[in-house]
Protein backbone atom coordinates (compact mmCIF):
# COMPACT_ATOMS: atom_id res chain seq x y z
CA UNK A 1 0.00 0.00 0.00
CA UNK A 2 1.27 3.31 -1.02
CA UNK A 3 2.56 5.30 2.44
CA UNK A 4 0.85 9.24 2.26
CA UNK A 5 3.24 11.50 1.99
CA UNK A 6 2.70 13.60 5.05
CA UNK A 7 3.23 9.86 6.84
CA UNK A 8 7.02 9.87 5.73
CA UNK A 9 7.37 13.67 6.03
CA UNK A 10 6.59 13.10 9.56
CA UNK A 11 9.04 10.14 9.81
CA UNK A 12 11.73 12.15 8.30
CA UNK A 13 11.17 14.99 10.60
CA UNK A 14 11.06 12.51 13.83
CA UNK A 15 14.60 10.84 12.74
CA UNK A 16 16.15 14.23 12.47
CA UNK A 17 14.09 16.02 15.03
CA UNK A 18 16.27 15.69 18.69
CA UNK A 19 13.85 16.14 22.01
CA UNK A 20 15.85 17.63 24.56
CA UNK A 21 14.74 17.51 28.40
CA UNK A 22 13.45 20.99 28.47
CA UNK A 23 11.26 20.75 25.78
CA UNK A 24 13.24 22.13 23.26
CA UNK A 25 13.47 20.96 19.38
CA UNK A 26 16.38 21.82 17.41
CA UNK A 27 14.82 21.82 14.22
CA UNK A 28 16.57 20.67 11.25
CA UNK A 29 16.04 20.25 7.65
CA UNK A 30 15.70 17.35 4.96
CA UNK A 31 17.73 17.83 1.41
CA UNK A 32 14.01 17.81 -0.43
CA UNK A 33 12.90 20.44 1.62
CA UNK A 34 16.18 22.33 1.21
CA UNK A 35 16.11 22.03 -2.41
CA UNK A 36 12.61 23.22 -2.45
CA UNK A 37 12.79 26.35 -0.42
CA UNK A 38 16.11 27.20 -2.56
CA UNK A 39 14.03 26.50 -6.18
CA UNK A 40 10.85 28.56 -4.87
CA UNK A 41 13.24 31.35 -3.66
CA UNK A 42 15.38 31.38 -6.78
CA UNK A 43 12.09 31.62 -8.92
CA UNK A 44 10.29 34.09 -7.27
CA UNK A 45 13.01 36.39 -6.93
CA UNK A 46 13.35 36.14 -10.68
CA UNK A 47 9.73 36.51 -10.84
CA UNK A 48 10.03 39.57 -8.11
CA UNK A 49 12.84 41.50 -10.33
CA UNK A 50 10.59 41.53 -13.25
CA UNK A 51 7.82 42.69 -11.87
CA UNK A 52 9.50 45.36 -9.82
CA UNK A 53 11.28 46.85 -13.19
CA UNK A 54 7.49 47.28 -13.91
CA UNK A 55 5.90 49.01 -11.14
CA UNK A 56 8.96 51.11 -10.57
CA UNK A 57 9.04 52.64 -14.38
CA UNK A 58 5.38 53.31 -14.42
CA UNK A 59 5.44 54.62 -10.84
CA UNK A 60 8.22 56.84 -11.11
CA UNK A 61 6.64 57.94 -14.88
CA UNK A 62 2.73 58.47 -13.57
CA UNK A 63 1.24 57.78 -10.39
CA UNK A 64 2.21 56.06 -7.80
CA UNK A 65 -1.11 55.35 -6.07
CA UNK A 66 -2.94 54.32 -9.17
CA UNK A 67 -0.06 51.68 -9.22
CA UNK A 68 0.35 50.76 -5.64
CA UNK A 69 -3.47 50.15 -6.32
CA UNK A 70 -2.92 47.80 -9.20
CA UNK A 71 -0.04 46.21 -7.23
CA UNK A 72 -2.62 45.72 -4.33
CA UNK A 73 -5.41 44.61 -6.15
CA UNK A 74 -2.90 41.83 -8.46
CA UNK A 75 -2.12 40.49 -5.49
CA UNK A 76 -5.57 40.18 -4.08
CA UNK A 77 -6.19 37.99 -6.85
CA UNK A 78 -3.25 35.74 -6.57
CA UNK A 79 -4.34 35.28 -2.86
CA UNK A 80 -7.91 34.26 -4.34
CA UNK A 81 -6.60 31.66 -6.92
CA UNK A 82 -3.73 29.83 -4.54
CA UNK A 83 -6.30 29.80 -1.84
CA UNK A 84 -9.21 28.36 -4.49
CA UNK A 85 -6.07 25.77 -6.38
CA UNK A 86 -4.39 24.96 -3.14
CA UNK A 87 -6.59 22.79 -1.16
CA UNK A 88 -8.13 21.06 -4.83
CA UNK A 89 -4.05 20.34 -5.63
CA UNK A 90 -3.63 18.96 -1.91
CA UNK A 91 -6.76 16.88 -2.05
CA UNK A 92 -5.81 15.13 -5.17
CA UNK A 93 -4.25 11.53 -4.47
CA UNK A 94 -0.74 11.06 -4.12
CA UNK A 95 0.04 9.43 -7.37
CA UNK A 96 -2.09 11.69 -9.33
CA UNK A 97 -0.64 14.64 -7.60
CA UNK A 98 2.92 13.37 -8.35
CA UNK A 99 2.04 13.05 -11.75
CA UNK A 100 -0.02 16.07 -12.57
CA UNK A 101 2.43 18.07 -10.92
CA UNK A 102 5.43 16.51 -12.42
CA UNK A 103 4.03 16.51 -15.71
CA UNK A 104 3.12 20.86 -15.44
CA UNK A 105 6.80 21.20 -13.65
CA UNK A 106 8.71 19.39 -16.18
CA UNK A 107 6.85 21.21 -19.45
CA UNK A 108 7.62 24.35 -17.39
CA UNK A 109 10.87 23.39 -16.30
CA UNK A 110 11.66 22.72 -19.65
CA UNK A 111 10.51 25.63 -21.68
CA UNK A 112 12.85 27.65 -19.04
CA UNK A 113 15.65 25.65 -19.34
CA UNK A 114 15.46 26.15 -23.22
CA UNK A 115 15.38 29.69 -22.74
CA UNK A 116 17.83 29.93 -20.93
CA UNK A 117 20.37 27.25 -22.97
CA UNK A 118 19.40 29.46 -25.90
CA UNK A 119 20.69 32.76 -24.24
CA UNK A 120 23.67 31.43 -22.75
CA UNK A 121 24.62 30.26 -26.10
CA UNK A 122 24.28 33.30 -27.51
CA UNK A 123 21.21 32.74 -29.74
CA UNK A 124 18.52 34.97 -27.66
CA UNK A 125 18.90 37.90 -26.63
CA UNK A 126 19.95 38.28 -22.67
CA UNK A 127 17.42 39.44 -20.33
CA UNK A 128 17.91 43.36 -19.50
CA UNK A 129 16.37 44.60 -17.01
CA UNK A 130 17.92 48.40 -17.23
CA UNK A 131 16.36 47.80 -21.26
CA UNK A 132 13.02 46.37 -19.61
CA UNK A 133 12.84 49.70 -17.01
CA UNK A 134 13.71 52.46 -20.53
CA UNK A 135 11.41 50.48 -22.43
CA UNK A 136 8.53 50.98 -19.91
CA UNK A 137 9.32 54.49 -19.58
CA UNK A 138 9.17 55.29 -22.66
CA UNK A 139 6.01 53.65 -23.18
CA UNK A 140 4.69 55.18 -20.08
CA UNK A 141 5.93 58.66 -20.99
CA UNK A 142 3.64 58.17 -24.89
CA UNK A 143 0.59 57.04 -23.07
CA UNK A 144 -0.04 60.99 -22.67
CA UNK A 145 0.12 63.33 -19.59
CA UNK A 146 -1.04 62.42 -15.96
CA UNK A 147 -2.97 64.16 -13.30
CA UNK A 148 -1.27 62.45 -10.64
CA UNK A 149 -4.11 63.49 -7.80
CA UNK A 150 -6.99 61.38 -9.92
CA UNK A 151 -6.76 57.83 -10.80
CA UNK A 152 -4.96 56.98 -13.49
CA UNK A 153 -5.82 53.91 -15.37
CA UNK A 154 -2.82 52.93 -17.41
CA UNK A 155 -0.54 52.77 -14.61
CA UNK A 156 -3.70 50.74 -12.67
CA UNK A 157 -3.56 48.46 -15.18
CA UNK A 158 0.28 48.19 -16.13
CA UNK A 159 0.69 47.25 -12.79
CA UNK A 160 -1.82 44.84 -11.98
CA UNK A 161 -1.13 42.94 -15.36
CA UNK A 162 2.32 42.67 -14.59
CA UNK A 163 2.48 42.09 -11.05
CA UNK A 164 -0.60 39.16 -11.67
CA UNK A 165 1.33 37.62 -14.81
CA UNK A 166 4.83 37.33 -12.72
CA UNK A 167 3.10 36.38 -9.72
CA UNK A 168 0.93 33.43 -11.01
CA UNK A 169 4.27 31.76 -11.91
CA UNK A 170 5.65 32.04 -8.43
CA UNK A 171 2.10 30.55 -7.27
CA UNK A 172 2.35 28.05 -9.82
CA UNK A 173 5.88 27.48 -8.56
CA UNK A 174 4.94 27.43 -5.06
CA UNK A 175 1.73 25.37 -5.18
CA UNK A 176 3.40 22.34 -7.52
CA UNK A 177 6.40 22.22 -5.18
CA UNK A 178 4.56 22.85 -1.88
CA UNK A 179 1.67 20.00 -2.34
CA UNK A 180 3.87 18.13 -3.77
CA UNK A 181 6.05 18.05 -0.59
CA UNK A 182 3.34 18.61 1.49
CA UNK A 183 4.70 21.76 2.99
CA UNK A 184 3.14 24.87 0.95
CA UNK A 185 4.14 26.56 4.52
CA UNK A 186 7.85 25.86 3.60
CA UNK A 187 7.42 27.44 -0.34
CA UNK A 188 5.08 30.31 0.50
CA UNK A 189 7.75 31.30 3.00
CA UNK A 190 10.70 31.31 0.25
CA UNK A 191 8.31 32.48 -1.98
CA UNK A 192 8.02 35.57 0.14
CA UNK A 193 11.32 36.14 1.83
CA UNK A 194 12.25 36.09 -1.96
CA UNK A 195 9.82 38.87 -3.46
CA UNK A 196 10.34 40.91 0.04
CA UNK A 197 14.57 40.53 0.17
CA UNK A 198 13.55 41.88 -3.69
CA UNK A 199 10.99 44.66 -3.14
CA UNK A 200 13.36 46.04 -0.10
CA UNK A 201 16.54 46.09 -2.85
CA UNK A 202 14.16 48.37 -5.36
CA UNK A 203 13.15 50.55 -2.85
CA UNK A 204 16.93 51.17 -1.37
CA UNK A 205 17.83 51.83 -5.18
CA UNK A 206 14.87 53.03 -6.47
CA UNK A 207 15.80 51.70 -9.75
CA UNK A 208 15.65 48.33 -12.04
CA UNK A 209 17.73 45.50 -9.99
CA UNK A 210 19.73 45.22 -13.05
CA UNK A 211 22.89 43.67 -11.27
CA UNK A 212 21.11 40.87 -10.24
CA UNK A 213 22.27 37.90 -12.00
CA UNK A 214 18.96 37.09 -13.86
CA UNK A 215 19.78 35.12 -16.84
CA UNK A 216 22.16 32.62 -14.45
CA UNK A 217 19.47 32.53 -12.01
CA UNK A 218 17.01 31.39 -14.89
CA UNK A 219 19.71 28.81 -15.61
CA UNK A 220 19.28 27.38 -11.83
CA UNK A 221 15.58 27.28 -11.80
CA UNK A 222 15.16 25.86 -14.99
CA UNK A 223 17.45 23.16 -14.20
CA UNK A 224 16.08 22.68 -10.74
CA UNK A 225 12.13 22.46 -12.36
CA UNK A 226 13.36 20.04 -14.55
CA UNK A 227 14.81 18.22 -12.23
CA UNK A 228 12.15 18.04 -9.48
CA UNK A 229 9.59 17.70 -12.74
CA UNK A 230 11.37 14.71 -13.46
CA UNK A 231 11.22 12.83 -10.31
CA UNK A 232 8.05 13.84 -9.29
CA UNK A 233 6.58 13.12 -12.42
CA UNK A 234 8.09 9.16 -13.20
CA UNK A 235 7.10 8.99 -9.24
CA UNK A 236 3.51 9.53 -9.82
CA UNK A 237 3.49 7.17 -12.95
CA UNK A 238 4.74 4.35 -10.79
CA UNK A 239 8.50 4.12 -11.80
CA UNK A 240 10.61 3.91 -8.66
CA UNK A 241 13.88 5.60 -8.31
CA UNK A 242 17.12 4.06 -7.29
CA UNK A 243 18.45 5.07 -3.94
CA UNK A 244 14.51 7.05 -3.62
CA UNK A 245 14.82 10.48 -2.68
CA UNK A 246 18.81 10.42 -3.03
CA UNK A 247 18.13 9.93 -6.24
CA UNK A 248 17.63 14.03 -6.71
CA UNK A 249 21.55 14.47 -6.11
CA UNK A 250 22.18 12.57 -9.23
CA UNK A 251 19.11 14.14 -11.21
CA UNK A 252 20.12 17.72 -10.79
CA UNK A 253 23.95 17.50 -11.76
CA UNK A 254 22.97 15.35 -14.67
CA UNK A 255 20.47 17.84 -15.38
CA UNK A 256 22.93 20.68 -15.12
CA UNK A 257 25.82 18.79 -16.78
CA UNK A 258 23.37 18.20 -20.41
CA UNK A 259 22.40 21.82 -20.19
CA UNK A 260 26.18 22.92 -20.28
CA UNK A 261 26.83 20.42 -23.21
CA UNK A 262 23.94 21.72 -25.18
CA UNK A 263 25.24 25.50 -24.44
CA UNK A 264 29.01 24.69 -25.69
CA UNK A 265 27.45 22.57 -28.52
CA UNK A 266 25.68 25.60 -29.73
CA UNK A 267 28.61 27.60 -29.15
CA UNK A 268 30.76 25.39 -31.24
CA UNK A 269 28.19 25.53 -33.69
CA UNK A 270 28.00 29.45 -33.95
CA UNK A 271 32.00 29.96 -33.97
CA UNK A 272 32.38 27.31 -36.52
CA UNK A 273 29.83 29.36 -38.70
CA UNK A 274 31.72 32.60 -38.27
CA UNK A 275 34.60 30.81 -39.26
CA UNK A 276 32.82 29.89 -42.41
CA UNK A 277 31.63 32.94 -42.88
CA UNK A 278 34.81 34.71 -43.02
CA UNK A 279 36.15 31.85 -45.16
CA UNK A 280 33.75 32.54 -47.94
CA UNK A 281 34.07 35.96 -47.48
CA UNK A 282 37.88 35.94 -48.09
CA UNK A 283 37.44 33.40 -50.60
CA UNK A 284 35.13 35.69 -52.37
CA UNK A 285 37.39 38.49 -52.41
CA UNK A 286 40.24 36.63 -53.50
CA UNK B 1 -16.60 33.87 -26.16
CA UNK B 2 -13.70 36.25 -26.51
CA UNK B 3 -12.71 36.28 -23.22
CA UNK B 4 -12.44 32.56 -23.07
CA UNK B 5 -10.70 32.47 -26.22
CA UNK B 6 -8.16 35.04 -24.65
CA UNK B 7 -7.78 33.15 -21.02
CA UNK B 8 -7.55 29.70 -23.09
CA UNK B 9 -4.52 31.45 -25.39
CA UNK B 10 -2.94 32.55 -22.42
CA UNK B 11 -2.93 29.12 -20.38
CA UNK B 12 -1.60 27.74 -23.31
CA UNK B 13 1.43 30.04 -23.91
CA UNK B 14 1.67 29.70 -19.78
CA UNK B 15 2.25 26.17 -19.74
CA UNK B 16 2.87 25.34 -23.23
CA UNK B 17 5.54 28.35 -24.10
CA UNK B 18 7.31 28.11 -27.32
CA UNK B 19 7.59 24.58 -28.55
CA UNK B 20 4.38 22.59 -28.36
CA UNK B 21 6.84 19.16 -28.93
CA UNK B 22 8.13 19.46 -25.19
CA UNK B 23 4.88 19.07 -23.97
CA UNK B 24 3.45 16.70 -25.74
CA UNK B 25 6.75 14.45 -25.62
CA UNK B 26 6.26 15.01 -21.90
CA UNK B 27 2.96 13.42 -21.77
CA UNK B 28 4.16 10.49 -24.08
CA UNK B 29 7.02 9.45 -21.61
CA UNK B 30 5.46 9.64 -18.45
CA UNK B 31 2.69 7.25 -20.53
CA UNK B 32 5.27 4.69 -22.15
CA UNK B 33 6.73 5.20 -17.45
CA UNK B 34 3.12 3.80 -16.77
CA UNK B 35 2.61 1.25 -18.77
CA UNK B 36 6.42 0.13 -18.70
CA UNK B 37 6.16 0.18 -14.22
CA UNK B 38 2.35 -1.46 -14.64
CA UNK B 39 4.28 -4.55 -16.44
CA UNK B 40 6.76 -4.49 -13.32
CA UNK B 41 9.63 -3.79 -15.64
CA UNK B 42 12.48 -0.74 -14.03
CA UNK B 43 10.68 2.35 -15.54
CA UNK B 44 12.88 5.26 -13.89
CA UNK B 45 14.63 5.73 -16.87
CA UNK B 46 12.46 6.34 -19.31
CA UNK B 47 11.81 10.15 -18.26
CA UNK B 48 15.52 11.26 -18.21
CA UNK B 49 16.20 9.58 -21.55
CA UNK B 50 13.12 11.41 -22.80
CA UNK B 51 13.85 14.93 -21.69
CA UNK B 52 17.19 14.70 -22.80
CA UNK B 53 15.92 14.21 -26.52
CA UNK B 54 13.35 16.40 -25.91
CA UNK B 55 15.65 19.41 -24.44
CA UNK B 56 18.14 18.78 -27.39
CA UNK B 57 15.83 18.60 -29.88
CA UNK B 58 14.38 21.73 -29.30
CA UNK B 59 17.37 23.68 -28.79
CA UNK B 60 18.75 21.99 -32.17
CA UNK B 61 15.68 23.26 -34.07
CA UNK B 62 16.16 26.65 -32.51
CA UNK B 63 19.34 26.91 -33.36
CA UNK B 64 18.95 25.59 -37.14
CA UNK B 65 16.42 28.28 -37.49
Amino acid sequence: MQQHPAAGYAQDRASLTRFSGSAEYIWAVTGTELGLAISVFLACAVEAVEALTIVLAVGTTRSWRSTLTGVGVALLALAVITAALGPALTALPINALRLVVGALLLIFGLQWLRKAILRAGGLKALHDEEKAYEEELAAARDAGAVDRTRFDPYSFTVAFKGVLLEGLEVVFIVLTFGSNQHNVGLAAAAAAVAVLAVVAAGLAVHRPLARVPENTLKFAVGVMLTSFGMFWGAEGAGADWPGGDAALLVIIPATLLVSFGLVALIRRRRRLGRRRAVGAEAAVRA
Amino acid sequence: MRRVEAFLRFMWDFVVGDDWRIAVGVVVALGITGLVAGASIPAWWIVPVAVIALLAGSVWRAARS
